[in-house]
């Protein structure tokens, strides 16, 4: 392993000057994914500062029924928290979906939001790639894609974005605080993942030394039925060749609010707003649910092994939306 | 015998696995040890143009780097062949480091030796090689105009076409004919412990603690490799973790260790990362196979023509032999099996568990269900009506057993009554289907004779010893069982110790022939160590034996005693205390029938599945396996489930995740880790049994046929049977991904 240095700090303030002042540094939250990485040489940092002794893992009430959940929050917490698991199912079974057990128990909120993608190439150290090495090239273009997006590629990395978390909180508008040198932010998480565009290697908005500090769920009544469905190769520990985070509201058999959010096809956790827009005002009807998924994959770029996916993210989408109109269940 | 053989007795060693006491390779701990890294190639067609090693020799604790520029040449380039012969068995003809051509991604260009494994690791990642590359072969696809047909496969010792009758015109002249083709992605082992090698030179005498299932083998090949006399090379390993064939020859990395420890001139650890292990111990090769098979309307197979076309390495006609059982297992008097290879650029493929049968039956199997489907004809029945009575060459088997297995499972199962019907049944958005394939598996004896040592002291105690080896499958438990009722005694009375080359020789525990001929051994041992003392004793007039018939007298609890008055008798102890022995030994031997034996030599089962299929996700659930077998004599009913039940989910994850693609244009692996590389997690795993049928058989060793691989034959097969009998769609490819089971677009439901 590289050699680097290590430092514990206690508040957010001396978290973000410590990285601040460091170039090259990076937070150590969970360590599921950084240390990994770090292992395999693709990120390599010079100084790890440990974030874990900061207070950030509370789950609070918000004002109106919002909930805040700490950056340091451990999935596997949030997803039993009651506040989580009774206003927002979608997301507490989005995180209980994710990962496997020990992996949830050592990961944090703010860390899920920044893990990296698991396209081979990437991760390799080895493939030419715009994500790890601006300019080299894309090797999943015309490499081995069965697992790559679907949407929101472009011609420089068509990598999927991991996270199921994540795609929950995209379908309920969640925020993202943030604590850095310029001080503090509030980021929408929609605005929070960046397409790949022909900067890839950007990942998020987030400046050098700049912390997650909580992450925000805005009251949604829609949200108390929500569901989240995985579908993946196996039963678990693994990603998914498709999600879906789906809440209706129904009223007299029309479609009166829809929340649609889609991972495993995605660059990045995929808010279906075109579905939604189809949805509103439709009949909540399995035509419905087709013609809002037909809508939203038509912007779909696939490649030689990926192509699957678009036949299987309708599917996935009505199944989806067929359960949420009955109310949920999964 | 009786007593401890036969009972599900505990693991032996399952209390120092479960609290951390049993020491793995790369745990043994040594003053000075010093620790080795790998740096593997990172194109996989070219040459070496320069390395430059000098970042890595100042990085901080580095002690040396090799490369083929200082690393002495090796003395003798071994013959491939399988480590059960007992010969030198490297697992390719070539090794690395001794030019600058490059044949396959992650051959070992460099080795890094520093003062800990970080330093190694981090210092490898310094070596900078620069290469010339050139054009490179990986798929089949790439590969498949050069074509050619094996003339023999593993090193010469199995011809690469076998045929009988004439399968062309007997197919052309069938009443019903089958011509299927098949595709299957590369398979990597995945042992839980990755390879690992700790060398240590004392005087010029070379130790080895060696993740490896043949202990013998390591030793036989790095001492051929190094010009070291036999006597000089100790290989060393008490507990492995998992082979699957993986550690089944002796790769470049065991040698390698052996060299840098040699250059340092202090102990080194060599220990393979995950990635390195997918490029260092070969795999399970890609493949396509083509059966035709011709049958009468009444479902009498009457020709099977089976083609395998697979990839090998630039050095090697390597090919799983795919077709020993398909040529025996249904009478059928027209076969023709061919195996056709592509040089690729990777490694020599090898043995990965079932090899060659367990994609060789997956086709057969899976085609004789679509033939009883044709005929209308139940899957069973079809298997029972086409069912070999001898072996091709008309041997009588040594052991059957198949009906019985096809019977009982079909009972057990609730396979009577099957509606053959398709996409029949329905839970919810799941098709539900049942699918069966019948199952055998070669007996292998090819090893030469197995050795074992048996000692019992005046205290009453024994120690057994043979040169084997612990990775997994419970032979330190079914040794001492064997011995504790060979020599009358309480397995509590029984070491049994292992895994040392300076122990009588067994061979590596390939095959599934491990249990057989070492307990054979055991007991041969074991046996004369028994008849000494009794003879002993019938000669002593101290003895309350005295003057009886050798054959009259029993031993039970370390008793020997006269069969027909039980108390008349003494203790092993008593005698050898009158006779001033501090304790007796004794060695034994077992030697293989010979090739010819005139009889047909397989172990047969039966496996059985019910699926659940959701056709619009393209997803498997599998809800049950049953599969029932005829292993021969069962030594410990407990270990051999946990064999064959291991086997059956082998078998899941073939047919369901396993898989690994070659990226043509870099001529690596797509998946190189546990992340990418999918095996079944305990989610996946349904409800899952393993029965037996008694088979008694004269022939194998203590009439033990093998429990290591005959779990995984045919489990693929059932489960894909299973996922046509509820969806209606036949998937003639492996692994069954989503993308290939979900129903097409405008598929009825």
């Amino acid at each position: 392993m590289r050699p680097l240095a290590y430092a514990r700090v206690s508040t957010v303030e001396e978290a973000v000057e410590t990285v601040t002042a460091a170039p090259g540094s990076a937070f150590l939250a969970g360590g599921t994914t950084e240390v990994d990485l770090i292992r395999l040489g693709i990120a390599r940092p010079g100084l790890l500062v440990d974030i874990n002794d900061l207070p950030l893992t509370g789950v609070e009430d918000l004002p109106g029924g919002g909930l805040l959940i700490g950056a340091l929050a451990r999935m596997s917490d949030v997803a039993r928290a009651p506040e989580v698991a009774g206003r927002y199912p979608g997301v507490s079974r989005a995180l209980l979906l994710g990962a496997s057990q020990q992996l949830r128990n050592m990961a944090s909120m703010g860390g899920n939001l920044c893990q990296r993608v698991r396209c081979a190439y990437f991760r390799d150290g080895l493939s030419p790639c715009n994500k790890r090495e601006p300019g080299t090239g894309c090797s999943a273009l015309d490499g081995l894609n069965r697992g790559h997006a679907i949407l929101g590629t472009s011609e420089h990395c068509i990598a999927t974005h991991p996270s199921d978390v994540a795609v929950a909180l995209a379908a309920f508008d969640a925020v993202v605080r943030t604590s850095g040198p310029g001080g503090a932010r509030r980021i929408p998480i929609d605005d929070f993942y960046l397409l790949p565009g022909d900067t890839p290697e950007r990942e998020n908005p987030l400046a050098h030394g700049e912390l997650i500090t909580a992450i925000e769920l805005p009251p949604a009544g829609i949200a108390r039925r929500s569901i989240y469905l995985k579908f993946r190769d196996r039963e678990s520990y693994e990603f998914a060749l498709v999600s879906v985070c789906a809440a209706l509201s129904v009223r007299d058999g029309i479609v009166a609010e829809a929340r649609l959010a889609l991972g495993g096809v995605g660059t990045k956790p995929w808010r279906a707003r075109h579905a939604e827009a189809r949805l509103t005002g439709a009949p909540a009807t399995a035509e419905s649910y087709a013609a809002a998924a037909a809508a939203e994959l038509a912007g779909a770029a696939v490649r030689r092994h990926n192509a699957f996916k678009v036949e299987l993210a309708r599917r996935a989408i009505v199944r989806g939306l067929t359960l949420a109109a009955r109310g949920g269940a999964r | 015998m009786s007593g401890a053989v036969g009972r599900p007795v505990d693991r032996v060693d399952g209390h120092a696995k479960v609290t951390g006491g049993a020491r793995y390779t790369a745990e043994i701990a040594l003053p000075g040890l010093a620790y080795a890294a790998i740096v593997g190639a990172g194109v996989p067609s070219g040459r070496v143009v320069t390395i430059d090693a000098a970042p890595a020799r100042a990085a901080s604790g580095v002690l040396a780097v090799l490369t083929h520029e200082n690393l002495p040449k090796v003395a003798a380039r071994p013959r491939l062949l399988p480590s059960l012969l007992g010969a030198p068995a490297p697992g390719q003809s070539f090794f690395p480091m001794q030019d600058e051509v490059v044949h396959y991604f992650g051959q070992p260009v460099a080795v890094v030796v520093a003062e800990s494994h970080e330093q190694a690791q981090y210092a490898a990642s310094l070596v900078e090689v620069a290469y010339a590359r050139t054009p490179s072969v990986t798929t089949i696809d790439e590969g498949r105009g050069g074509a050619y047909e094996a003339e023999r496969l593993f090193g010469g010792l199995m011809p690469g076409r076998e045929e009988r009758g004439d399968a062309e015109t007997a197919l052309a002249e069938a009443e019903v004919r089958l011509d299927l083709s098949y595709r299957f992605a590369a398979n990597n082992h995945n042992t839980l412990e990755p390879p690992a090698t700790t060398a240590v030179w004392e005087e010029g005498r070379l130790t080895l603690y060696d993740s490896t299932m043949g202990i013998r083998a390591s030793q036989l090949t790095v001492a051929q490799l190094l010009g070291l006399p036999l006597s000089d090379v100790r290989v060393v390993t008490h507990f492995v973790g998992g082979g699957f064939g993986a550690k089944a020859m002796t790769w470049p990395h065991v040698t390698l260790a052996a060299m840098a420890a040699r250059h340092v001139g202090r102990p080194v650890r060599l220990a393979l990362t995950r990635p390195q292990t997918y490029t260092s111990h070969g795999h399970r090769e890609e493949q396509e196979h083509e059966l035709s098979l011709g049958a009468t309307r009444d479902g009498r197979v009457t020709a099977l023509r089976h083609h395998k076309l697979s990839i090998t390495s630039p050095f090697d006609d390597w090919a799983e032999p795919a077709t020993g059982v398909s040529s025996q297992l249904y009478a059928c008097d027209h076969y023709q099996g061919v195996h056709r290879l592509i040089r690729g650029n990777t490694m020599t493929p090898t043995f990965t568990r079932g090899p060659g049968e367990t994609v060789g039956v997956f086709v057969l199997e899976t085609a004789m269900d679509e033939l009883a489907h044709e005929l209308g004809i139940d899957p069973v029945e079809l298997r029972l009506r086409n069912r070999a009575a001898t072996d091709p060459r008309g041997n009588p088997w040594s052991s059957d057993g198949l009906a019985d297995c096809l019977r009982l499972g079909a009972e057990r199962f609730g396979w009577h009554g099957r509606d053959p019907g398709t996409r029949a049944r329905r839970d919810g958005d799941w098709l539900i289907g049942t699918g069966m394939a019948a199952a055998a598996y070669p007996v292998a004896f090819f090893m030469p004779a197995q050795r074992a040592r048996a000692r019992v002291y005046e205290d009453g105690g024994a120690v057994v010893q043979a040169g084997t080896q612990e990775f997994g499958t419970g032979m330190l438990t079914v040794a001492t069982q064997v011995a504790a009722d060979a020599l009358g005694l309480p397995m509590e009375a029984v070491r049994f110790e292992a895994g040392d080359t300076d122990l009588p020789n067994t061979s590596a525990a390939v095959g599934s022939a491990g249990s057989g001929m070492v307990s054979a051994a055991v007991h041969a041992a074991a046996t004369a160590l028994r008849d000494q003392l009794v003879a002993l004793a019938v000669a002593d007039r101290g003895s309350p034996l005295y003057g009886a018939d050798p054959a009259a007298v029993n031993v039970r609890e370390g008793r020997m005693l006269l069969r027909d008055r039980p108390e008349t008798g003494e203790a092993y102890g008593e005698l050898m205390r009158r006779n001033r022995l501090a304790d007796a030994e004794a060695t034994g031997s077992w030697s293989p029938p010979p090739l010819d034996t005139p009889h047909g030599l397989l172990t047969f089962g039966a496996q059985f599945a019910e699926v659940a299929v959701d056709p619009e996700l393209g997803l498997v659930r599998v809800r049950r396996m049953l599969g029932v077998f005829a292993p021969g004599r069962v030594l410990n009913p407990k270990l051999a489930r946990s064999q064959l039940t291991g086997g059956m989910l082998w078998g899941l994850g073939q047919a369901l995740l396993e898989g690994n693609r070659m990226d043509p244009r870099h001529g690596r692996w797509g998946a190189a880790n546990l992340g990418e590389y999918l095996v079944a997690v305990n989610a996946d795993v349904p409800e899952i049994t393993a029965e037996f049928v008694e088979v008694a058989d004269d022939v194998v060793p203590l009439g033990i046929k093998g429990v290591g691989e005959i779990g995984q034959v045919g489990a693929a097969a059932a489960i894909a049977n299973a996922v046509f009998h509820a969806t209606g769609r036949r998937i003639r490819e492996l692994p069954l991904a989503a993308e290939l089971v979900m129903d097409p677009p405008g598929t009825p439901a």
